[in-house]
Formats: C-alpha cells, sequence, structure tokens
C-alpha cells in the first residue's frame, strides 16, 4: 500500500518535471528578448531539476543512490544561478538592450542608476 | 585556520560519500586529492566562511524550505506566463541592501536568480541590479531580502511574523 | 508502469533538448546561444541519471554527477572567453564577476 503511494507519488513527480522542462523550453522560444528567456531557462533548470531527482530519489529509496542524486541536485542548484548570473552580466557588460515595459528604469551599471 | 579544517572535513566527508570503496591503495589516492584541492584551495585565497557549514546553524534548513516554496510558487507564475507572453511586463530593479557579511549578499543574488522571474544582472559593493520578468516577481524581493537578513540572525521578526500568520 | 513513466519522462526531457538547440541555433546573440547550451548541458545530466534507473546500471550516476560540474565549469569558461577575449586574464577590479 505505502509502496503503491511512493510509487504515484514519484510518476507525478517525474511527468511534472518532465512538463515543466517543455513549457520552459517553450517559453525559451516565446520570449521577447535575451532577458526574458533567461527566466524561461530559470524554469527547466529549477523546478525541472527538482521534480526528476526527487522523482528518482522517491524511486531510490535510502541508499548511496539517493545520495548521489541529491549531491546531483545540490550542484545544480548552486551552479545554475552563478552560471545564468554569469551569462547575464557578461551581455550587460556587452550593452546588449532588454526590451522593458514604460514604467521600468533603464538597464545601467548600478553606480549610475537614475 | 577554522574555515580550513572545515574545508577539509567536508572534502573528506565527500571523498568518502560519493567512491564507496574502502581498499588502502584507493583511500590512498583520496587522501592525495584532498591534499591536492586544499592546496590549491589555499594557494587561491578563497576559504572563508562559506565552507563553514554551522555559521547559519538551525536557521538555513528553514530557509531552504522557505527558498524551495518560494521556487514552486515562482515556478508556476512564470510557466503561466510561458502561455501569455503579451502579459510580460519586464523591468530593472535597482536594489540598495546592506547585510552583514558579503556571503548574505551571495546568498540573496543566488536566491533571487534561482527563482524564476528575477535575476541578478549586477552585484556590487552597495548594491544589486535585478532584471525581473513583471511586477509580481519585483515584488518578492522584498521579502527575501528580509529572509535574508533573518537567516543572518540580525532579526527574529520573520519567526514573529510567521507565528502571528499561525495564529489568525 | 515504471520503464514507461521513466522513458516519458526522458522523451520529456530530450524535447527540452531539442527546444533548447532550436534556440542555439536562431541566437540571435551570444548570449541566448550559451543560455541554451547551459540549458542542455543541464538536462544532459538529467537524461543521465534517468537512463540509470531505466536500466538499472546504478554505477551511470557518478557521470551525471561529474557531468554536472563539468557543465559548470565549461560555461564558466566560455563566458571568461567572450567577456575578456582572454582565458588567462584575470580582473580583479570587477566585483560583479561570477
Amino acid at each position: 500500500m505505502l509502496e503503491a503511494i511512493i510509487n504515484i507519488l514519484s510518476w507525478l513527480l517525474l511527468l511534472a518535471g518532465g512538463a515543466f522542462g517543455i513549457i520552459g523550453g517553450i517559453g525559451l522560444l516565446r520570449f521577447p528578448d535575451f532577458y526574458s528567456r533567461m527566466h524561461a531557462a530559470g524554469l527547466t533548470e529549477t523546478l525541472c531539476a527538482i521534480c526528476i531527482i526527487f522523482g528518482l530519489v522517491l524511486q531510490a529509496g535510502i541508499s548511496l543512490l539517493t545520495l548521489k542524486l541529491l549531491l546531483i541536485l545540490l550542484f545544480l542548484l548552486f551552479t545554475a544561478p552563478t552560471a545564468t548570473h554569469a551569462v547575464a552580466r557578461a551581455a550587460m557588460i556587452d550593452e546588449v538592450e532588454p526590451v522593458l515595459s514604460e514604467d521600468s528604469p533603464r538597464l545601467v551599471d548600478y553606480e549610475d542608476r537614475p | 585556520m577554522r574555515d580550513t579544517i572545515f574545508l577539509i572535513v567536508l572534502l573528506a566527508l565527500l571523498w568518502l560519500a560519493i567512491s564507496g570503496i574502502y581498499k588502502p591503495a584507493i583511500l590512498l589516492l583520496g587522501l592525495a586529492s584532498l591534499v591536492l584541492v586544499t592546496w590549491v584551495v589555499i594557494r587561491m585565497k578563497i576559504i572563508g566562511e562559506e565552507h563553514n557549514p554551522t555559521v547559519f546553524a538551525w536557521r538555513l534548513p528553514r530557509f531552504w524550505l522557505w527558498a524551495l516554496r518560494e521556487i514552486v510558487i515562482s515556478n508556476i507564475h512564470v510557466a503561466r506566463l510561458v502561455f501569455r507572453p503579451e502579459q510580460i511586463s519586464p523591468r530593472i530593479v535597482y536594489q540598495n541592501v546592506h547585510f552583514q557579511r558579503p556571503l548574505g549578499k551571495v546568498i540573496y543574488g543566488n536566491t533571487c536568480t534561482l527563482t524564476p522571474g528575477t535575476v541578478t544582472v549586477q552585484l556590487t559593493k552597495s548594491g544589486t541590479v535585478i532584471h525581473a520578468l513583471d511586477a509580481k516577481s519585483a515584488d518578492s524581493l522584498a521579502e527575501l531580502e528580509r529572509r535574508v537578513h533573518w537567516l543572518e540572525g540580525e532579526t527574529d521578526e520573520v519567526a514573529a511574523k510567521d507565528a502571528g500568520e499561525e495564529r489568525r | 508502469m515504471m520503464t514507461t513513466v521513466l522513458v516519458l519522462t526522458t522523451l520529456a526531457v530530450f524535447a527540452t533538448m531539442g527546444l533548447a538547440l532550436v534556440r542555439a541555433l536562431k541566437g540571435p546573440s551570444i548570449y541566448d546561444r550559451i543560455l541554451a547550451v547551459n540549458v542542455f548541458g543541464t538536462k544532459t545530466v538529467l537524461i543521465v541519471a534517468l537512463i540509470t534507473f531505466i536500466t538499472g546500471h546504478f554505477d551511470l550516476i557518478d557521470i551525471a554527477l561529474v557531468y554536472a560540474l563539468i557543465n559548470f565549469i565549461a560555461i564558466a569558461t566560455v563566458l571568461k572567453l567572450v567577456k575578456t577575449r582572454n582565458l588567462a586574464s584575470a580582473t580583479p577590479d570587477d566585483t560583479g564577476d561570477a
């Protein structure tokens, strides 16, 4: 009984992870400029990874495999924001202009902010 | 020095956990890699309090739980926006943040980027430049700043507020 | 049943990789491409983890672990190359660096 519940929970997590991955991929194609695409990429790198890894953890039970899966998740969650920030910072230094709504300030260096 | 010892213990535990083979020859290889990594890290002068897992004590797991909840909420929000791309209103937020230590700022920037909808574009000594996908995403930043202040142990304000929410 | 779900998830992750690949090919800026490659790398890690469970060869998980780290280093390297046009240079005055 308990095993069946864990299995179903694990299936739901895996499928949700896959769904969030595809939605993030669609966002990567649909959003208008580089900066908003970063958010879509964030979608595939956070909840997609979290759901799939936790789905697999439920399958693995308490073992060395679970520890390794959680380590993978930890590395992904530590490195993904750093990589995203680095790309964004590089684009900012390269003066890639973001598409912004009218009420937003322009993107400039923090010291030169309006 | 204390941080170096913490780093060595962490690396040793990591190696033992991942390896899974405990023959003398393999253990010797592990020791060699441990010494090599520690030497490189000391030479790079990048050892700091972030290698001390006890720096935030019990507050860290609670912060992670809150961050996980926030990630789920903002993921669903951004997923909704993917299907209505005309509803996004990207904006730049200049945030003036002050934390006790550099680590607080790094955690702030990292968590901000980790939640879809907000990305840290620049992190300077005095503040941050953040790109937000819409107004709702930008609004969540104030709460994040408060949580990081709480994580650093400056205030018990959040804990008090949580208790207040539970009572209601 | 379990294998079916695992295979479905793997296919979904493959689809994500395909979408990221389209973005990498379309560009337009070099940063879009780097972003797409980064997504592609993260998804590779997940694919390897999923294949570990589909095949039952649990040693494969170490490959996913290593790939997660190598992918990060690769992205950091490419960005440094893009930004400074030089892999060996350091810019200590730029505090905004990753």
